[in-house]
């Protein structure tokens, strides 16, 4: 591809059926890109939405079976995948601190869709865009991996290694053309949200795309979505552990 | 589905109560939703423009559909398309205008989702000729409380068809709907604006001109009283050829009002100031005016119903028979001005006789559409309007309703025994009510 994400033609979403990653799509679509590939577990709901996508804006999109809890068949996406130019990595999945604890293979399942996939699907595409000398890679990863919370910590923890291996990724691909955006979204209003404290107060998830999409075209390293996050999450990791570990956040 | 507890209200910012708020995302959960044991009642909510409380539930449930907001299937050909209840007009708009499609029938706010515009039964400028929204349907899937899917048109399930047309969301959810869009040139309108002395004088251009025009609404004056009691400006308008040079729309900056207006900012000054001055500057003559200023003048300030106040208002809109004539009319706006009521905003138009459903609101005849600030007394004044409206054979509009009494709402729609009978046929258990249902004892207090 041309080195500018602005002109992507072949553009992937993986978790699509998820409220922010749909809002992303339907920004892709609007701008009429060449190949909309939606990805995730429920191809009957992004048949929908594909539908909807093609009815809007004549968009051209395919929907392709992808199911991140079993990493092998994140091979089944490398068929379509001779060429991408920009890929948006939205799975994921949240287990309350409780359920991870108690249930040792719904925690495993939670480390291979939000950290395992992630490794042998970035990999790949890593390869393919060096291949074409360009591409970005959106990485979704959350402010919840930027310090373990007593609350939330072992979703938090899948998410920090994700953060981290985002970031090597970056270095690593610098100077190919390819370039890795690690996004850290605050709460956003999806239905992994829903019903949870403060749900109303949550980030709007097309806001959040926005500034997703903005931070894809301008090769940013790093995103905090809404930008607030950036500050209040350099306050969370300035506070002394001895403090910290007091806290009930 | 969790839910998320939320205070909710109507436009008319009052009553705000405390809802447990669902939010599908996409039919299939919300079909889960219905068939899970909830143990409390729900309604279904879009964008909330109703005034009242006709889409909140105290302390029960209420179905936030706006996340269910996909386009199924457009036929370009005909302009039908087929979509999910939460697609808002403006999302229409936004997507099928540039491609030379409008709604058939669109209400004065672009805010309305298309299962609140089936809901409601929308009207707009052009009821006297088109009717109300029911003209562009063609059929919805309705997903009843007991999870069951109705295709209903017309043709099939009518009586059902019929009862969710201005059912107020009481008989299930609207699952997919099928409209009919109209073809339009251009984004722009032809706009002929009379200025008119008095009541009769208005009655008057209606009757020789309305039929000319596929779009016709009078904004009155409000406080004008004696020989010039019912003034105003009457703003009738067809969709414009395209022009050279101008043929989409112009970007508007949005503006937004941040927060509740203290109770001093509406007052009978302020107000009156307001209506002389719309009057002196609207002489008669003709304009292209684009869509959005002539279909939506308020959509571009946000939260325009801040200006109110914490209080909140009501939106007061009432029909008259045509055997009437301006009887009705006369008598609440002379009671407004009597009252000292002041009203910012107040609209006449001459509605058709047009089919609808058993709690369907239009008759042939006219509809005033009155805003008042929530100053005390309201309620009980509201019910002296409503007394008067039942004496001139009127009734008063669901979707902007908030304080009706179960007895005045029995006698002003006489065919609700007929829309019960489908209501507790489709909905068995009384799963689907909303604080208004209850209040107008459509369905069973809790």
């Amino acid at each position: 591809m041309t080195q500018n994400p602005r002109n992507a033609e072949q553009v992937l979403i993986t978790g699509a059926t998820s409220g922010i990653a749909r809002a992303i799509a339907g920004m892709y679509a609007k701008r009429g890109v060449g190949r909309l590939i939606l990805a995730g577990r429920d191809t009957e709901a992004l048949e929908q939405d594909a539908a909807n996508l093609r009815t809007r804006h004549n968009a051209e999109v395919e929907v392709c079976k992808f199911d991140a809890s079993q990493p092998e068949t994140c091979g089944v996406l490398q068929n379509g995948l001779e060429q991408i130019d920009v890929a948006v990595l939205c799975h994921g999945v949240m287990l309350g601190n409780e359920q991870a604890i108690t249930d040792p293979d719904a925690h495993r399942g939670m480390i291979a869709v939000n950290y395992t996939s992630y490794t042998l699907l970035a990999e790949k595409l890593a390869g393919i865009m060096i291949g074409a000398s360009g591409g970005v890679i959106a990485v979704l990863s959350s402010v919840a991996g930027d310090r373990g919370r007593g609350t939330n910590y072992c979703y938090g923890a899948t998410k920090a290694a994700l953060t981290a291996y985002a970031d090597g990724l970056r270095g690593r691909m610098h100077g190919t053309g390819v370039h890795v955006v690690t996004v850290k979204p605050g709460p956003v209003r999806t239905a992994m949200t829903a019903g949870m404290d403060g749900y109303e107060k949550m980030a709007d998830p097309d806001q959040v795309a926005k500034q997703i999409v903005k931070a894809i075209d301008r090769r940013k390293d790093i995103l905090y979505t809404p930008g607030k996050w950036r500050w209040i999450m350099a306050i969370i990791r300035a506070i002394p552990e001895t403090i910290f570990k007091r806290l009930t956040i | 589905m969790r839910p998320t507890r939320q205070t909710l209200s109507g436009w008319g910012n009052h009553p705000r109560v405390p809802c447990a708020v669902y939010a599908p995302d996409r039919a299939a959960r919300l079909s889960a939703l219905v068939s899970q044991d909830v143990e409390h009642a729900l309604i279904a909510r879009g964008l909330g423009r109703s005034y009242g409380d006709a889409a909140t539930n105290h302390d029960a449930g209420v179905v936030d559909c706006t996340g269910l907001d996909r386009f199924i299937a457009f036929d370009e050909s005909t302009g039908t398309l087929t979509a999910e209840a939460g697609v808002s007009y403006a999302d229409l708009i936004d997507v099928l205008l540039p491609r030379g499609w409008f709604p058939l029938v669109t209400p004065g706010t672009k805010f309305v989702t298309l299962g609140g515009a089936i809901a409601a039964d929308v009207h707009g400028k052009n009821h006297h000729r088109d009717g109300s929204f029911n003209a562009c349907v063609e059929s919805f899937t309705l997903l009843t409380p007991t999870g069951e899917l109705l295709d209903c048109s017309r043709g099939s399930n009518a009586d059902v068809f019929w009862a969710t047309l201005g059912g107020m969301g009481l008989t299930g959810f609207i699952q997919a709907a099928t409209i009919k869009l109209r073809r339009v040139k251009s984004p722009y309108m032809n706009v002929t604006t009379t200025r008119v002395k008095n009541l009769d004088a208005m009655l008057d251009h209606f009757t020789k001109t309305d039929h000319d025009f596929t779009y016709s609404v009078a904004w009155i004056d409000c406080l004008a009283k004696g020989a010039a009691l019912g003034r105003g400006v009457v703003l009738q308008g067809e969709h414009a050829e395209p022009e050279s040079g101008r043929n989409t729309l112009p970007r508007k900056r949005s503006k937004t009002v941040p927060f509740d207006f203290p109770g001093f900012a509406l007052n009978p000054l302020s107000v009156r100031a307001f209506n002389g001055l719309y009057y002196a500057t609207h002489g008669s003559g003709a304009a292209r005016e684009d869509i959005n200023t002539y279909f939506y003048p308020l959509d571009t300030v946000h939260h325009w119903n801040r200006i109110y106040g914490r209080r909140g208002f009501v939106q007061y809109q009432p029909v008259f028979p045509q055997c009437d004539g301006d009887q009705g009319v006369r008598a609440v706006i002379e009671k407004l001005v009597d009252a000292k009521r002041s009203s910012f905003l107040a609209v006449l138009k001459q509605m058709g006789g047009h089919e609808a459903g058993p709690l369907g609101f239009p008759m042939k005849g006219l509809t005033l559409a009155v805003d008042l600030p929530r100053a005390p007394g309201i309620e009980a004044f509201l019910s002296e309007l409503d007394r008067l409206v039942l004496e001139h054979g009127g009734r008063v509009y669901l979707a902007k309703d908030g304080s009706m009494s179960a007895d005045t709402f029995r006698q002003m729609y006489p065919r609700l025994d007929e829309f019960k009978a489908v209501k507790e046929r489709l909905d068995p258990q009384g799963v689907l009510s909303s604080d208004q249902s209850r209040r107008l004892g459509i369905t069973e207090q809790a």
